[in-house]
């Protein structure tokens, strides 16, 4: 590969590896708020 | 506002993975490419990129907290979600946008859809062993032209799945396919991605190295990034990419509670779907169909996008990689394209289930089948008058127009009608990332400039609304025409699609008349609004 077209791909993909990646990591990492008493009183359709 | 029990999501991984799936499609593996080797190689990383934090990330903002705010006020559709926001009667029937262009966009979809579970079948089959490229090439013109009864049958198995799944709700359906779709997604994509990179000139009936394609795609052209096409082929790709301007983020968002985060999971969601394009959707394609096919081919065959490599040319490939990996490879490929496929399809159910079910009481499993019998009798004709143009014409109003106008309508709403001020603090409300504050301006700014530039593109360009409304090329192809056959098959075709205009018109009135109905019920049940209380 010529060197131009393996740093875009290398620097691309490691940039949105890492990205997204971590932002995953800090979902997995916090779970979903408990609902609280104010809550409870909001109109949860469904 | 509705009668029905509470609907929720089960696990945080499991909306992330449902909205991502929402998002990642069959374009992130036959789109992104196309777009990529079109315009500029490597250089459209930066374009698409810059498109990405300007437009494609404020949408998701934007998006994701409008929903949970529909939620907090019992609403789970853009109708009435944009109501809230807004005074005056208007903004409901803009709202109609976020339903009708999912029931319009699930009518062609699922059809395709049914294409890649049919190849999936095929592939296990060993239907196309032994056959020639114009064979395999020409098993999809019959497959399409209904030349057998199965492209029905897949079709309607896709259709009841997706209706079977929708019943089930949130947690119980669609929250459970998406853990089990993503994972198995992203696993196919690793795999083909490792043999279209290891692809070696020579091996497997492989003319070319793997690295010829990638260097094709990769290798930057960074005058490109000069050219306005360019930016506007980036933009177009990000917004068709994250599947914003619909209404189903809207509609799964507004399942959260109040004051849980939009903004990581937003984040999280988008990069996702990001990491499957660029990273996932870029090492398959492309390398493996230039390692074939060679970079002249490639570019001659994807010149009206990447469907038929992917279905008329790939089985074939995969046939010189042995009986045994042709099957896996094929079972991957058409496997990876079918979860895409369903995902996405799923969350264009959601709304229209919401909708009904909200304003009407109606249960999970009558709506489900609403929709299943709404998009079954919206896509009929995709199916039977797919040569004559039904499909394209479908995707460019559903698929193509409708989006961009709801996005830049709901674009200024948030920001300048419902008020940035306010709409920041929604974003940030229970956020678990700071989100950075230039993102404030960007909505109020960039974002809506950007969405413009793309629409009045999209309006007068060649083949753009003002073209296609005029049917410019049809009429320029029957004026080109030498003989009456010929005529009279183009002008058959115009009919066909006038005749899918009104169609879709007719859809959309039926859909404003329902909304119009649930706000008359909802003022005689002593509804108020809430920017009224």
């Amino acid at each position: 590969m010529q060197s131009s077209a393996l740093i875009m791909m290398l620097l691309t993909n490691l940039i949105v590896i890492g990205v997204a990646g971590y932002f995953f990591f800090k979902v997995y990492k916090t779970p979903l708020k408990d609902i609280d008493e104010d809550d409870a009183n909001f109109p949860r359709g469904g | 506002m509705s009668s029905s029990k509470a609907e929720g999501w089960g696990s945080r991984v499991g909306l992330v993975l449902a909205m991502a799936g929402n998002a990642v499609g069959l374009g992130n593996f036959l789109r992104f490419p196309v777009q990529a080797v079109q315009n500029g190689g490597g250089a459209f990383i930066i374009p698409y990129l810059v498109c990405f934090l300007l437009m494609g990330l404020p949408l998701l903002f934007i998006e994701w907290s409008t929903g949970r705010f529909g939620g907090k006020h019992g609403d789970h559709s853009t109708p009435f979600i944009l109501n809230n926001m807004a005074r005056g009667s208007l903004w409901k029937y803009i709202g109609v946008f976020g339903i009708f262009t999912n029931l319009a966009v699930a009518a062609y979809y699922c059809y395709i859809e049914s294409w890649t579970l049919s190849y999936v079948w095929h592939s296990i089959a060993g239907t196309f062993k032994g056959q020639t490229a114009e064979q395999v090439s020409q098993f999809f013109v019959d497959y399409v032209s209904l030349g057998t009864n199965q492209p029905i049958v897949f079709w309607v198995i896709c259709l009841l799945l997706n209706t079977w799944i929708l019943s089930r709700g949130l947690s119980g359906g669609v929250e459970i396919a998406s853990k089990v779709a993503m994972p198995l997604l992203i696993l196919f994509g690793v795999f083909l991605a490792v043999m279209g990179i290891t692809l070696s000139a020579g091996q497997f009936g492989a003319v070319y190295d793997g690295t010829v394609g990638l260097n094709f795609l990769w290798t930057p052209n960074f005058k490109s990034i000069l050219e306005p096409k360019v930016w506007l082929a980036a933009a177009g790709q990000v917004f068709f990419t994250l599947s914003v301007g619909m209404g189903s983020i809207q509609c799964y968002a507004s399942y959260l509670k109040e004051r849980d985060d939009v903004a990581l999971n937003a984040m999280s969601a988008g990069w996702m779907n990001e990491f499957v394009e660029v990273v996932l959707g870029a090492a398959i394609l492309i390398p493996i169909g230039v390692g074939y096919l060679g970079i002249d081919k490639i570019i001659e065959v994807t010149k009206s996008g990447g469907l038929g490599l992917g279905f008329r040319v790939f089985p074939y490939l995969f046939q010189q990689w042995g009986d045994v990996l042709a099957v896996i490879a094929g079972v991957a490929w058409f496997g990876l394209l079918f979860f895409a496929g369903i995902t996405s399809s799923l969350a264009m159910g959601t709304p229209l289930m919401g909708f009904l079910r909200d304003e009407f009481g109606w249960s999970r499993e009558t709506s489900a089948w609403t929709f299943g019998i709404a998009t079954a009798i919206l896509g009929l004709p995709t199916v039977l008058y797919f040569n004559q143009g039904v499909f394209d014409e479908y995707d460019f109003w559903a698929g193509t127009v409708s989006l961009v106008v709801f996005a830049l309508v709901e674009t200024i709403v948030f920001a300048w009608i419902f008020g940035i001020n306010k709409g920041w603090a929604e974003i940030n409300l229970g956020a678990d990332m700071k989100v950075p504050v230039i993102f404030k301006y960007i909505i109020l700014y960039v974002t809506p400039l950007i969405l413009l530039f793309v629409f009045a593109s999209n309006l007068v360009s060649d083949d753009g609304i003002i073209a296609t409304i005029s049917h410019k090329a049809l009429k320029a192809q029957i004026a080109a025409a030498t003989d009456s056959n010929t005529v009279k098959m183009l002008q058959d075709k115009m009919w066909y699609l006038n005749m899918s205009r009104l169609l879709l018109l007719g859809v959309f009135a039926a859909i404003t008349a329902l909304v119009y109905i649930a706000h008359r019920k909802r003022l005689r049940e002593g509804w108020k609004h809430p920017l009224h209380k």
